[in-house]
């Protein structure tokens, strides 16, 4: 009870500085909790680019602050409560493990707005966003496909969660539509970001045979491993994640995922100056633009450039839905349909999805 | 020239200033740092130092305190026992883990059972039996077969959280989790929380780690047990002629730390962390092992050495969030800590003498 009511009162004093701002006395403060470096080239730094988007944008009326690579569980709620103290208006939780921390802080500060990334619970303080990457995955899918000269597809995935599980079998479907012969190696890294780790599975599917690499960690260790090899005489493909890890173009790197966070950041911090922020949920694609795909390079054939770009408008317009029946459930069970596509919620919905489709060998991992 | 010459007795002087010269140092080399990296330096120092102490919300940091510094000093002193007989217990990460997987097993099977006076003992004793079993994996392979308990309790550790990631993707997952990994949330459940008070930061794992503390006070000052582990470290030839049985007191030492670390393991997942997830285990296994040796792996010396660290963590996210310290710098600040820490612990054994050239 005691820590109701004292945490009762510093949220009074948060709101005094809220309304002091009304005044147009004190900035909006904007907090931002990370899961990794700042500088790991991928998933955080695209965060902290939206950050400084938002610095950018609004100047002096807003303060950011933002603390790195905090553990996902009680080091987050005590990060998040410190910022809440500390007089932030709006914090951004920018990891799927920072979910139960956010709704429990969000608890204690009912007038600080949390916007949590990646997960499913809201509150009337809590929102959720997320990006559609599968269609990012659909693309990378289409063109590893076509360039595979061994037909292994190397995935470096991170945790057997809903979204990576919908990148795999994004990638996978795309792939074999374009080439049958295609098997995908798939290593579980149980990290989001470990340039060790990363570089390590980057390397052993390079050795089963993979000559395209997907990644879905943070780091650009896999990026270097592969020109490592390409150095050694192979041919190695990867894909940017997260970020356009531009410094690997042309090869190995031939395109990349960019998660473009600042609009929706800036959008989020107006609502919270005009006092309509309000709690929602937000899941958006290629066509609104919080999903990039980074410049495909030349160092593949045009034609399966050209194709690519296609497809990337294709899925901006909502012309396609990358995922479009028939599609079957690993065990050979019709997921979907011919010409439907996979709905957003509900059983076998897209925000819970835990199953490989067809085709896919490997297990999810239990 | 400078010569160090060995002293024929540790200083006893030195033993207790070093780790206080060591902080000291490591708060000038930490505003050297701060400093190059155009902070300001003192006020980065109280940001960590005084802000969770004494600052405006010491009211919500003080509990935290003890929430981050429980497990350290547990494991810490489980680890100290070890270390003190030249048992090298490296894997207290993995029998925290193991721990908490046992603990929540028992939490977890039982649910939604509302017998805490049932639910949670067990889960304390599945705890500490599951840390336990895990640090007997080295050490029976070390009393039978001579391995290395360094390599082998290190090495399960990666077994260890590959346990943990099967366990939050499979059988300990939350079944109304829409098929997301992570168990049910045991802090919510009134029969296996180990929370006694949340919003003063106290929980099982805290008072056990001050028992803890004095019972390992006693062992060392009064306990025959605690001579013999002091004379197997020091001198093991002497041990071995009075008597001491160095099958029995590996076996004592690794178990001992197991369990402490199975403890702290299992407080803390039905705790603070509340869910068996992926990524449940931070690194205070290994953190442990530098508070052991920043508290002179002596019982008390430990206490506070936990509590510092504890502070350094809290603090440094103060610093990251109000001054925009990068978080890396943080970590190089902790990092000096230890090694400051190693390098003054020469003078405990050594003297600095000034020796003339050639005079040798």
């Amino acid at each position: 009870m005691l820590r109701r009511t004292l945490l009762a009162s510093a949220a009074a004093t948060a709101m005094l500085g809220g309304l002091a701002h009304a005044d147009g006395h004190a900035p909006v403060k904007v907090g931002f909790v990370y899961v990794g470096p700042i500088g790991d080239g991928g998933w955080t730094y695209e965060h902290d680019k939206g950050r400084l988007a938002v610095e950018a944008e609004f100047g002096d009326a807003v303060e950011t602050v933002f603390v790195e690579s905090v553990p996902e569980g009680p080091d987050a709620e005590r990060v998040m409560t410190q910022m809440a103290l500390e007089g932030a208006d709006l914090i951004f939780t920018t990891s799927f493990g920072y979910m139960d921390p956010t709704i429990n802080v969000a608890a204690n500060f009912p007038d600080v707005a949390f916007e949590h990334a990646t997960g499913y619970k809201q509150a009337d303080n809590v929102s959720v966003y997320s990006a559609r990457f599968y269609e990012g995955r659909a693309v990378q899918g289409h063109i590893a496909g076509q360039i595979t000269e061994s037909n292994v597809i190397g995935y470096i995935a991170s945790f057997p969660i809903p979204e990576v599980i919908r990148g795999i079998n994004s990638a996978y479907i795309h792939a074999k539509e374009v080439n049958p012969d295609v098997e995908f190696k798939i290593i579980w890294a149980y990290t989001w970001f470990d340039p060790a780790k990363e570089a390590e599975a980057a390397n052993v599917l390079i050795e089963q045979g993979a000559d395209v690499i997907l990644q879905h960690t943070d780091s650009t260790a896999p990026q270097a491993a592969a020109a490592a090899a390409n150095d050694a005489g192979a041919t190695v493909y990867t894909f940017g994640q997260a970020s356009d890890m531009g410094e690997f173009a042309p090869m190995p790197r031939v395109s990349s995922i960019i998660d473009d966070w600042a609009p929706y950041y800036i959008a989020r911090t107006q609502a919270v100056m005009d006092g309509t922020w309000e709690s929602t949920s937000t899941w958006d694609g290629i066509g609104a633009g919080m999903v990039g795909i980074g410049e495909i390079s030349d160092a593949i054939p045009a034609e399966v450039k050209a194709s690519a770009e296609d497809m990337v408008a294709r899925l901006a317009s909502g012309e396609y839905h990358a995922f479009t029946g028939p599609i079957n459930k690993q065990d050979g069970s019709v997921w979907l349909a011919e010409g439907e596509t996979a709905s957003d919620y509900g059983d076998d919905g897209l925000a819970g999805l835990n199953f490989y489709v067809e085709g896919l060998t490997a297990e999810v991992p239990q | 020239m400078i010569a160090l010459e060995k002293r024929p007795q540790p200083s006893a002087f030195w033993s207790y200033a070093a780790p206080l010269v060591a902080v000291i140092l490591t708060m000038i080399f930490g505003a050297a740092l701060f400093a190059a990296l155009g902070k300001p330096p003192l006020e980065a120092l109280s940001k960590i130092f005084w802000e969770p102490l004494f600052g405006e919300f010491s009211f919500f940091y003080l509990p935290q305190l003890l929430v981050k510094g429980a497990p350290l000093v547990a494991i810490a002193l489980g680890l100290s026992l070890g270390f003190k007989a030249g048992i090298w217990n490296i894997g207290a990460e993995g029998q925290y883990i193991i721990g908490a997987i046992c603990g929540a097993a028992v939490a977890l099977a039982m649910y939604p059972s509302e017998a805490r006076w049932l639910v949670f003992p067990a889960m304390l004793i599945a705890g500490a039996f599951g840390g336990f079993a895990w640090a007997m994996i080295p050490g029976i392979l070390r009393v039978k077969f001579g391995t290395n308990e360094i390599l082998v309790s290190l090495m399960l550790v990666y077994v260890a959280e590959q346990l943990l990631a099967s366990m939050a993707l499979g059988a300990m997952k939350n079944p109304e989790g829409m098929g997301f990994p992570g168990s049910r949330n045991m802090s919510q459940m009134d029969a296996a929380t180990s929370w006694i008070s949340q919003s003063n930061g106290m929980h099982w794992g805290v008072v056990i780690a001050l028992i803890a503390v004095i019972f390992a006070y006693i062992l060392f000052a009064r306990h025959i047990l605690g001579f013999q582990i002091k004379l197997a470290g020091q001198a093991p030839r002497a041990a071995a002629f009075s008597g001491v049985n160095p099958a029995r007191l590996i076996l004592f030492c690794l178990g001992t730390s197991g369990a402490l670390a199975g403890i702290a393991g299992l407080t803390e997942v039905s705790g603070p962390a509340g869910i068996v997830s992926i990524d449940f285990n931070v690194g205070y296994g290994f953190t442990a092992i530098i508070v052991a040796f920043l508290g002179r792996l002596h019982p008390v010396g430990i206490l506070l050495a936990g509590g510092l660290m504890a502070l350094t963590y809290i603090g440094g996210d103060i610093a990251q969030s109000s001054l925009g310290l990068p978080g890396a710098a943080i970590q190089v600040f902790q990092g000096f800590l230890l090694f400051a820490l190693l390098a003054v612990d020469v003078l405990t054994n050594y003297r600095v003498r000034l020796v003339q050239r050639g005079a040798a």
